[in-house]
């Protein structure tokens, strides 16, 4: 029998405020432990949340940007449960009535199509403090200084079929938040974390399995291996006959399996209700509008335009669009040489594989978009051939100057007159008699393959200076010349 | 001269101050000195600080002596153990924070403390103010300065003893349910529970968020009002806190009250109440009829639900509030937990006390799945349609008056052992705090030398006309002077 897979996805995604949304206190990355914890983060007896406001703008943003209608009367809740890194003995949560609810997202897909999925709600909370077992022996030691940092948790409707439609979403989730600037979104730091709930069924049923969710998930590539890891092990158990249990699963990436960690027999029942140390939160036609007014372009409307003004194909729209520092250095570049498709294939190509090399992030590219544009007004005057072209790149790349003097340095200039074309061509035919005969034996069809090796030759010759477009007639002529 | 100054009002003891005839050093020993003989028996104070505060007192006469001083410079002044008072202890009268010294001043504490006042101590309570007697405290029952054989009433019992026994001439207390207004009723002592959002709870040790108000226990209502302005205002530490304006509410106290509607509520005078209150409180009433009021029978038909809504409620948010009391960062920490679970639970039992277990428990199964929907929810549009009531009744009165409590104060033991018993103490106060409205209780009369308080409530935000009839009223009557026999006892 052939399965399917049915995924829904909540993804946490850490604001980017400078603080925490219901204290003073710092949220950035890597101080001291509890250094950034106060008698708030700390739950002190009497202390009380304040609402930091840019929390609830980001919210708004990113509901504006995803598509999806905002809570216009959304209030916090206290989900109650006990553990040494939740100060207070509850999240501080919105669960009867979030900020941000139903949407639609369409997917880009690598093809170029669209996958659209049902947001089903983002709503805002408190992140909680982390325990650490491993520092002193026999003991667990309590850093708060992650305690309040404002999250937004992001919940599909299980409308994925595949581990790389997930993917995808988390990309463009994650190309969102950048783009809106209101994540950092750096995933080594925790910035975007998933949770996938995953179910299989006989492919083509409409009726869902029971599902497992695998809790924190924090790489696109974890995602994918999860997903894949619990697809099988789904199989597995229904085709022996077995039972899938509700349960929360671990990812374990060193062994790529899922792990149990508890099962809903023993779940926290976690007793919601309206928090009531905070006002309900309210927002009117006004507010919205000035949100939307200070959106930047969304990587969706950026693709759009891409395709329109620039007549790039959909994929490589979504592949720019989708990062900002990208689509921005793309579009510096394009603005420099008017060559919009040469730009997008050396930016998707040889300037991300280098990037991707030297690991190496776009906006500290030694390669600017000044640079490149030099490099492709070359290419595209036929000074340099594509091969050519490489190898500046790599000199570009390696600090050597720009394009010209670089052409100028390696002696790298396209060999376009005719004169100098002729005399390569003529020393090839006469250094390789018997392939001269082949050729000139072949019939017409056979003959166009065989023509590659002379086009080697040459082009070995003179180190690839040949201007291929303008050798080609050249070499054909004289090998049919003497027929 | 200093017989006169104990179980004088603050605003007598200021006068005094601000005229030099006492200093503020005098003031504040004379009061230690009136603490340290007669607390051990009362049991009102739980700390005693009076090495800070000669300290203070020496600071605000060296203060006035140099001609600029602030408002209340060397005024005494007493705060519940629930206020949070930096580097002293605040322990809510619980084992579960007997050791614990916040590093801050609650709002509320820090307000006073910039107008001058000197904090001499902080007073017994329920614990986590979760009571009616002052009994279920961790350092043991307050007793009443009228007869110690009788409780207090409470939580903010420890507030109203002092109070009434010249330990100081006010001091700050919470009301949840009624905590203000019913022990300040059994101690003969005036009591004002703002309006829900008028003060800030910032500091204030929470038992029910979204019932919590702190305020004045003084001897008079002008002394309330006194206070009120240094406490009152938006906090931005407190988002519950209202942005309006607070105006002076010692100003107007004495304009007249003519032709001020006041409703009296069918069912605060039924069988709850008991007879020789129900006399005093009518008459009290009469007065302010003859002052110029308008009396106007009203109905609060859910008068009653408000105990079953008042105690869904105040317990499901108090299972929340306590759930922080883990032994994990502050408070009581059993010894030698053998796992996590361990640490929660003996820490939980050993540090809360039986009525707080009791609540938590309440509260806790209140909002769990499956009973949710017929408590807490259910609970919350009671609590609706009781402001609705409320709402109602104040398009035809501007005021409500009533008893503050069923009965005068009872003996020691006699409802402690019956939680429903006791939790009927709060009849008349409770659906006060569930529609978030100001309440005063003011001495009313003796039955049996045991004080009756007279209850005003009045609109959201309107203690301006609750503190106007109430000052009117003391202006009729002299039962705010009365003195407990304990003041009287001392005189040297």
């Amino acid at each position: 029998m052939s399965y399917e897979m049915v995924i829904g996805l909540e993804v946490h995604l850490q604001l980017a405020t400078a603080s925490k949304i219901f204290s003073g206190s710092s949220t950035a990355f890597g101080a001291e432990p509890n250094a950034q914890a106060n008698a708030v983060d700390m739950g002190m007896p009497g202390m009380l949340p304040v609402l930091n406001a840019q929390a609830i703008r980001f919210a708004v943003m990113f509901g504006l940007g995803i598509g999806a209608k905002i809570g216009r009367h959304s209030v916090f809740d206290r989900k109650n449960y006990f553990y040494p890194d939740l100060p207070k003995g509850y999240q501080i949560s919105q669960f009867f009535e979030p900020i941000v609810a139903e949407g639609m997202f369409d997917v880009p897909m690598p093809d170029g199509s669209l996958w659209p999925i049902r947001i089903t709600r983002a709503h805002l909370e408190e992140d909680a403090g982390k325990s650490v077992h491993d520092l002193f022996p026999g003991a667990t030691a309590i850093d708060l200084n992650r305690a309040g940092t404002p999250l937004l948790e992001i919940v599909t409707e299980p409308d994925f079929r595949t581990a790389e439609q997930a993917v995808c979403y988390l990309k463009a989730l994650h190309a969102l938040a950048i783009a809106l600037e209101i994540s950092d979104g750096n995933m080594a730091e925790g910035s975007m974390r998933c949770d996938v709930n995953l179910s299989v069924r006989p492919a083509g049923s409409d009726i869902l399995g029971t599902r497992t969710e695998i809790k924190n998930v924090n790489s696109f590539r974890f995602v994918e291996r999860a997903i894949a890891v619990e697809f099988e092990r789904q199989i597995d158990i229904l085709e022996d006959g077995g039972e899938i249990i509700q349960e929360t699963r671990l990812y374990d990436a060193e062994r790529n399996e899922t792990r149990s960690m508890r099962s809903k027999e023993v779940a926290n029942d976690y007793r919601y209700f309206p928090e009531p140390d905070l006002l309900p939160i309210v927002i009117d036609d006004q507010y919205i509008e000035s949100v939307r007014a200070s959106l930047p372009e969304l990587p969706a409307d950026k693709r759009r335009r891409f395709i329109k003004d620039f007549q790039l194909g959909d994929y490589d729209a979504a592949q720019l669009a989708n990062d900002r520092s990208t689509a921005d250095f793309f579009e510096a570049t394009v603005a420099l040489c008017q060559e919009p498709k040469l730009t997008a294939n050396w930016v998707l190509g040889d300037l991300s594989a280098a990037l991707n090399r030297d690991e190496c992030n776009i906006a500290g590219s030694p390669v600017t978009p000044e640079l490149l544009a030099g490099l492709i007004r070359r290419l595209a005057d036929n000074t340099l051939s594509s091969k050519l072209a490489k190898q500046v790149f790599e000199g570009l790349w390696a600090g050597e100057g720009d394009t010209d003097s670089i052409i100028e340095q390696r002696g790298l200039k396209q060999v376009s007159d005719s004169g100098s074309l002729e005399a390569l061509v003529d020393a090839v035919i006469a250094q390789n008699p018997d392939q001269v005969a082949q050729y000139r034996a072949a019939d017409p069809d056979k003959r166009k393959k065989l023509s590659g090796f002379f086009v080697g030759q040459i082009m070995k010759a003179s180190q690839g200076q040949a201007n291929p477009q303008l050798l080609n007639p050249i070499l054909m002529a004289k090998l049919a010349s003497d027929d | 001269m200093m017989q006169n100054v104990i179980g004088a009002s603050a605003k007598t003891q200021l006068s005094l101050l601000d005229r030099g005839e006492i200093s503020a050093v005098e003031l504040v020993t004379e009061h230690l000195q009136h603490i340290r003989r007669h607390n051990s028996v009362l049991n009102a104070v739980t700390e005693i600080l009076d090495e800070s505060a000669l300290a203070a007192a020496r600071a605000a006469d060296a203060q006035r002596a140099s001609g600029e001083h602030k408002p209340l410079a060397g005024l005494p002044l007493l705060h519940k153990d629930n206020f949070c008072t930096r580097n002293i202890t605040t322990s809510c009268a619980s084992k579960m924070l007997a050791d614990f010294k916040p590093p801050y001043d609650a709002t509320v504490v820090s307000h006073l403390h910039t107008a001058g006042t000197v904090t001499l101590g902080k007073c017994n309570m329920d614990e986590f103010a979760m009571g009616s007697s002052t009994e279920s405290s961790f350092y043991g029952p307050c007793k009443n300065p009228w007869d110690v054989t009788r409780v207090p009433g409470g939580s903010s019992g420890g507030s109203a003893a002092a109070v009434a026994a010249g330990f100081a001439p006010w001091a700050t207390g919470t009301d949840t349910g009624g905590s203000i207004r019913q022990p300040a009723s059994l101690c003969g002592v005036t009591g004002l529970k703002p309006t829900y959002g008028r003060v800030s709870r910032y500091g204030i040790v929470a038992f029910a968020s979204s019932l919590d108000q702190a305020g004045p226990i003084a001897r008079s209502v002008e002394d309330c009002a006194m206070m009120l302005n240094h406490i009152a205002g938006e906090d931005p530490l407190d988002a519950t806190t209202a942005a309006i304006d607070c105006p002076d509410f010692t100003h107007g106290l004495s304009d007249d009250i003519n032709g001020l509607r006041i409703g009296l509520p069918r069912q605060y005078f039924g069988s709850d109440l008991d007879p020789a209150v129900a006399v005093l409180v009518h008459a009290a009433i009469a007065e302010l009829e003859a002052a110029g009021a308008i009396l106007v029978d009203i109905d609060l038909p859910l008068t009653h639900d408000a105990i079953a809504t008042y105690y869904v409620i105040a317990p499901a948010e108090a299972s929340a509030n306590l759930a922080r009391y883990d032994g994990v960062r502050f408070g009581h920490r059993c010894a030698d937990p053998a796992d996590l679970q361990d640490l929660y639970q003996r820490s939980r039992s050993e540090g809360f006390g039986e009525e707080v277990q009791r609540r938590i428990l309440v509260g806790t199964y209140a909002l769990s799945a499956g009973s949710y929907e017929a408590y807490f929810k259910k609970a919350q549009q009671v609590r609706r349609l009781i402001r609705a009531d409320f709402d109602r009744a104040f398009e035809s009165v501007d005021l409500i008056a009533g008893p503050a409590a069923p009965s005068v104060a009872f003996t020691l033991g006699a409802k402690n052992q019956d939680p429903l018993t006791m939790y009927m103490e709060d009849v008349f106060t409770l659906s006060v705090n569930l529609a978030g409205l100001p309440g005063l209780s003011l001495p009313a009369g003796f039955t049996e030398k045991l004080p009756v308080g007279l209850q005003l409530i009045g609109r959201a935000f309107d203690e301006a006309t609750v503190l106007r009839a109430g000052h009117r009223y003391q202006m009729m009557t002299d039962w705010h002077q009365h003195r407990a026999p304990m003041i009287s006892g001392v005189s040297s």
